[in-house]
């Protein structure tokens, strides 16, 4: 709103000037003013975008925090979302205390729980990519392993737990176990879906140019299929954190998802609600993560 | 100036399918000199992409003698440089990248990579690129796509080049720069050519000789016509020539009058 008087000021010593000359005058101030209209007028336009873009989920959040309270008044076992927030205020003023195994900071918790499903992951990214590539590649590894894949891949993943406990007598290489074997499926199978979708064109350029099986690899079926296998990454890493949590709850230790079922036995209900936040937040922030690194290799 | 250089005896290919076997080309001789100029015309479907396919060794015939350059073609490689028709430039590679895989490839063994490099570099001013040889084919159009394909296939020193319809999807004003290209880099390079087209006035105008094909199926060559046209060539000069006129009434003849494709 300060644009206009900063307009009439510029145009004042015009106005001295050109005394003598009314008509210009006011021609000239017609000119400056349209001029200071778009300004405004492109300054109301950003608001008019940002107010665009971020009310839709803001009115969203009100409504879901509106109903929360609304469901909670009726409730009295449920904490609405003030005290909730209270609860995490107090939570996350000190994330990293440790006082014995049963009873450490959220921060430790999800610490520990992204490493179980960093070293399941990795395990599960480290056989199945090779895996994918090699399935893509020659036809009879494929129709061989296909009658195995569609039998496993539908398995639930806690379904794992059992064999996992059975053979590693232990709960944490056991729950590693279960990431492993619930996430190497979007990977295995989106790798060698993008291996056998590489262009025709491309490989006959390699032929052509009779490359080595090396370069081949390196120069055209790698770089043809990381998109696939970016997808596939960011399937599995969803797979992963979605499982866990069960994961967790059934093996003990340090982590998210025991830390929600000891909050239950505890009956301290706000905490139960911030982890599912918690838990909600890692795995928004593992897609995005993701997503960006995606979009690096995308042609 | 004489030899055979690409020799096709008695070809026949058979593509086998679901709905049974069907005969693409049958009785196909033809015989490339060296530092000739070779169009194949015909409509579509009539095999002629096959019968590039088959010189490239991207296929095997189902019967019939292959040559190059005294040897059977028993598979591609690098001594016949293909420029495909929708360019097949490697998208995450740069135009100099593009062109470097095919040099570091046939040169690699015996030469440094500063040698390679220049050789890349030499490639794309011979077509023009020099400046936007550190672009991505995405960033280029689509003349410029298919120039670098062109530069791909000569960085290597072909003993000849393969043209699938190369400037086919190119609107009519780039095609005829992108011919006029072609006519001065052959004569550079003295590359023998064989080109597959669909363009009456591109063959007439590039070729020494015109191979017309028949209709499928079991297309075989037609017509050989022979193009006297002395070189260097120059379009606007040709296009009232009396000599062009009647050579490229006689290829239209042939397309439309004798083997005038039915309604599909």
């Amino acid at each position: 709103m300060n644009v206009i008087p900063m307009m009439k000021k510029e145009t004042l010593p015009l106005s001295r000037q050109d005394s003598t000359r009314p008509a210009r005058q006011t021609a000239l101030s017609a000119v400056q003013q349209p001029a200071a209209r778009e300004w405004t007028a492109s300054l109301y336009g950003s608001m008019d975008a940002l107010i665009k873009w971020a009310l839709p989920p803001l009115l969203g959040m009100i409504v879901f925090i509106l109903a929360w309270s609304l469901i909670a008044g009726h409730s009295p076992q449920l904490p609405g979302p003030v005290k909730t927030w209270h609860s995490a205020v107090e939570l996350f003023s000190d994330p990293f205390y440790d006082h014995g195994p049963n009873d450490q900071g959220i921060g430790w918790n999800v610490l520990h729980s992204l490493e179980r499903v960093g070293l399941g992951f990795g395990l599960a990214a480290l056989i199945g990519i090779p895996l994918g590539f090699m399935i893509g590649r020659f036809a009879f590894l494929s129709k061989m392993t296909a009658p195995i894949i569609s039998l496993l891949r539908p398995v639930s993943p806690l379904a794992w737990l059992p064999i996992g406990l059975l053979v590693f007598k232990e709960a944490q290489p056991a729950a590693i176990w279960v990431i492993f074997i619930s996430s190497i499926w979007p990977m295995l199978i989106n790798t060698a879906a993008g291996v056998t979708k590489v262009p025709a064109d491309y490989l006959n350029v390699a032929r052509v140019l009779n490359l080595s099986e090396l370069k081949i690899f390196s120069k055209i079926l790698f770089p043809a299929v990381l998109p696939y296998m970016m997808t596939g990454v960011r399937l599995s890493v969803g797979v992963a954190w979605l499982v866990i949590v069960a994961a967790e709850m059934l093996t003990g230790g340090v982590g998210i998802g025991f830390w929600i079922w000891d909050e239950w036995n505890n009956l301290n209900v706000e905490h139960m609600i911030i982890a599912i936040f918690v838990v909600g937040i890692v795995g928004l922030l593992l897609e995005q993560l993701l997503l960006l690194l995606a979009k690096r290799f995308a042609y | 100036m004489n030899n055979k250089f690409i020799h096709l005896e008695d070809i026949e290919m058979v593509f086998s399918s679901k709905q049974g076997r069907y005969t693409a080309l049958s009785q196909v001789n033809l015989t490339v000199h060296q530092g000739e100029f070779v169009s194949i015309i015909g409509h579509s479907g009539c095999g002629k992409s096959t019968l590039l396919n088959l010189v490239a060794g991207l296929i095997p015939p189902s019967s019939g003698v292959l040559l190059c350059a005294g040897r059977e073609i028993s598979g591609p490689g690098p001594d016949r440089g293909v420029v495909f028709q929708n360019h097949s430039l490697l998208p995450w590679l740069t135009c100099f990248g593009n062109v470097y895989l095919a040099v570091e490839r046939v040169f690699g063994g015996a030469e440094s990579k500063a040698q390679l490099r220049a050789r890349t570099e030499q490639a794309l001013e011979l077509v023009g690129l020099k400046e936007a040889q550190q672009k991505y084919p995405h960033q280029i159009s689509g003349g410029m796509k298919q120039r670098v394909g062109i530069a791909r296939a000569i960085s290597m020193q072909p003993k000849a080049l393969l043209l699938d319809e190369p400037f086919g999807a190119l609107d009519a004003l780039t095609r005829a720069h992108l011919q006029d290209e072609l006519l001065r880099i052959a004569a550079a390079t003295g590359a023998t050519v064989l080109m597959v087209t669909h363009d009456v006035d591109e063959a007439v105008l590039l070729s020494d000789r015109v191979v017309m094909m028949t209709n499928g199926p079991a297309a075989t060559i037609g017509e050989i016509l022979d193009i006297g046209l002395p070189r260097p060539r120059n379009r606007l000069e040709l296009a009232e020539n009396r000599d062009y006129v009647r050579l490229r009434g006689e290829v239209l003849k042939f397309l439309y009058q004798r083997h005038t494709q039915q309604a599909a």
